[in-house]
């Protein structure tokens, strides 16, 4: 099998520039169906950067982006369709309950049996207690849950996740690691993930990409990256790297 | 245009209004604090009815005829402004949703908007004043038409500008529509205007539906120039202001803006 038809997502020498300055820099990836793949880097990396170009916010300067066998910047509507995420950053319309919320993105997306599948999510992210709930009210890990139900509900192929776990107690962030691979393993989504937490990385992540000031540094799986590091574990090379990232670069 | 996108947006902001007492106000309460003001200035001013001759039929008219504009332009406005306070653009331009269809949910909302002021201030100056608003008659049905195009137009406009300079611009959402007051003629004729002045009027389509109703109202003539110069300029311009706001969302995009227009 040939290697486009065989990735989600391929993502080819994208570069974003505000201005004279380079936010991403040529960045080569793929996603492969079921693969859940890290994106790794340092604050001002680039991470959401290209996460917003994925979703189609924001403009590439340069480079491809292509979903599914299309490309996103002529096959909008039909890449999106399949596509969703969540954000600890982002938040959902704070005067609406948590059912109406998830009704209102059922309908965007154009899904059938909205109740049945509401019903279904809201058990399975163990929301029934809040779903009555105006959103406003809500503690940040429920808002995490809600974010998350609404990446869920529309039965997305890729799945964009930006520190899904971030304020949830260890044990419902667990209960959601878990949920995420079962997803995974039942509907082979793939999923780009991240997060500042590298043992939930190395848990998580088929394989990580790792970015430093707008560009790929590093590509493969956790322990290979730690390899060629010659690190003791994630956590070191993100500290190394993160920390070079400080140093200003020479022009 | 998938109409499920379109009503899925309607929904959310109908949710909205389901318990927020501020929102709710604002059909109601407003619109009708503005009648009674006026109303009672008009009853004042009509003791020199004699002078002017239907004076509180155009007066009461033109400011029922003003808030279906003003309720038009912020039925876009607010929508786009609800958004961007829930911080919700990201969830919606990141999803299938086209601008086309934010658009036309926007102009539904609008729609409604206006729908529900029009009855409550209808209603309220038949009431109160004994005024009753079909006197128009007929012309009353194209002239709210327009009013109401008129009325996106600069809605999509401003949204424009807010989606581009972010929320400090967020008090055009409520001035911006009083600075095409002046040149709307809505309480007196276009000929009162300096010369450079009615040659900027006669470029906003509201003007001519303001003329058009006080010759229905004054001296019974039908106002078919008016209505084909307010179609006409409302086609030119809505076109316009719909590629502009294409335009700008490329723009917000591009510079990465789109999604942080809530920060
Ligand atoms: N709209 C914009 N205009 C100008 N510069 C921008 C814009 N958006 C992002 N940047 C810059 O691009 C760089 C990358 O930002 P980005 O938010 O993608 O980083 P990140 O890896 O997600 O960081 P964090 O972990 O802090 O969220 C930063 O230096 C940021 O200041």
């Amino acid at each position: 099998m040939d290697r486009m038809s065989n990735s989600v997502l391929t993502v080819s020498k994208l570069t974003k520039r505000f201005g004279s300055f380079t936010a991403v820099d040529e960045v080569s990836f793929e996603i492969r169906p079921g693969e859940i793949l890290g994106l790794l880097g340092p604050n001002g990396a680039g991470k959401t950067t290209t996460i917003q170009m994925l979703l189609g916010v924001v403009t590439p300067t340069s480079g491809s982006i292509e979903a599914f066998g299309l490309d996103l910047s002529t096959h909008r509507e039909a890449v999106l369709q399949q596509i969703n995420f969540s954000s600890t950053y982002i938040a959902m319309p704070q005067s609406l309950t948590v059912e109406e919320n998830l009704w209102v993105v059922a309908r965007l997306y154009g899904m059938s049996d909205i109740a049945s599948r509401v019903d279904q999510i809201v058990k399975k992210l163990e929301m029934e207690e809040f779903r009555q709930k105006v959103t406003r009210k809500l503690s940040s890990g429920q808002m995490t849950r809600l974010t998350l139900a609404k990446a869920l509900l529309t039965a997305p192929r890729l799945l964009f996740l930006d520190e899904p776990t971030a304020s949830l107690d260890p044990d419902i962030a667990c209960k959601i690691r878990s949920i995420l691979k079962e997803e995974r393993r039942s509907s082979g989504l793939s999923i780009l993930y991240t997060s500042h937490n590298m043992r939930e990385m190395e848990e998580m992540s088929d394989r990580i990409i790792f970015l430093q000031r707008g560009r790929l540094v590093a590509e493969g799986t956790a322990q290979a990256i730690v390899d060629r590091f010659g690190k003791a574990d994630l956590e070191e090379v993100f500290l190394n790297l993160a920390r070079e990232s400080n140093v200003p670069s020479t022009p | 245009m998938k109409l499920h996108r379109v009503t899925a947006l309607i929904l959310r902001h109908l949710y909205l209004y389901r318990r927020s007492l501020p929102r709710i106000m604002e059909i109601f309460y407003w619109p009708f604090l503005d009648l009674v003001i006026w109303g009672f200035i008009t009853l004042y001013l009509a003791r020199y009815q004699s002078e002017v001759p239907g004076f509180v039929t155009f007066f009461l008219g033109a400011l029922i005829l003003w808030d279906v504009l003003f309720r038009a332009q912020q039925g876009i406005t607010i929508t786009f402004l609800e958004e961007l306070w829930a911080r919700n653009l990201m969830n919606l331009f990141a999803s299938p949703l086209k601008p086309s269809e934010f658009l036309a949910a926007t102009m539904a909302m609008s729609v409604m908007k206006v729908t529900f002021v029009s009855i409550v201030l209808a209603g309220c100056a038949l009431v109160f004043y004994s005024y009753n608003v079909l006197i128009i008659g007929v012309w009353l049905i194209p002239f709210v038409l327009n009013l109401v195009i008129t009325g996106w137009i600069i809605g999509v406009l401003t949204t424009s500008l807010i989606m581009r300079f972010g929320q400090e611009a967020e008090v055009l959402a409520w001035s911006m529509v009083f600075l095409f007051q002046p040149i709307s003629c809505v309480f007196y004729p276009m000929e009162v205007l300096p010369g450079w002045l009615k040659a900027i009027a006669w470029a906003n389509p509201a003007a001519h539906i303001f003329e058009g109703m006080r010759g229905v109202l004054i001296s019974g003539q039908a106002p078919f120039s008016n209505l084909v110069w307010a179609v006409g300029l409302n086609s030119v311009l809505l076109v316009g202001v719909v590629i502009w706001f294409y335009r700008t969302m490329a723009y917000c995009k591009d510079q990465g803006l789109l999604v942080r227009v809530g920060e």
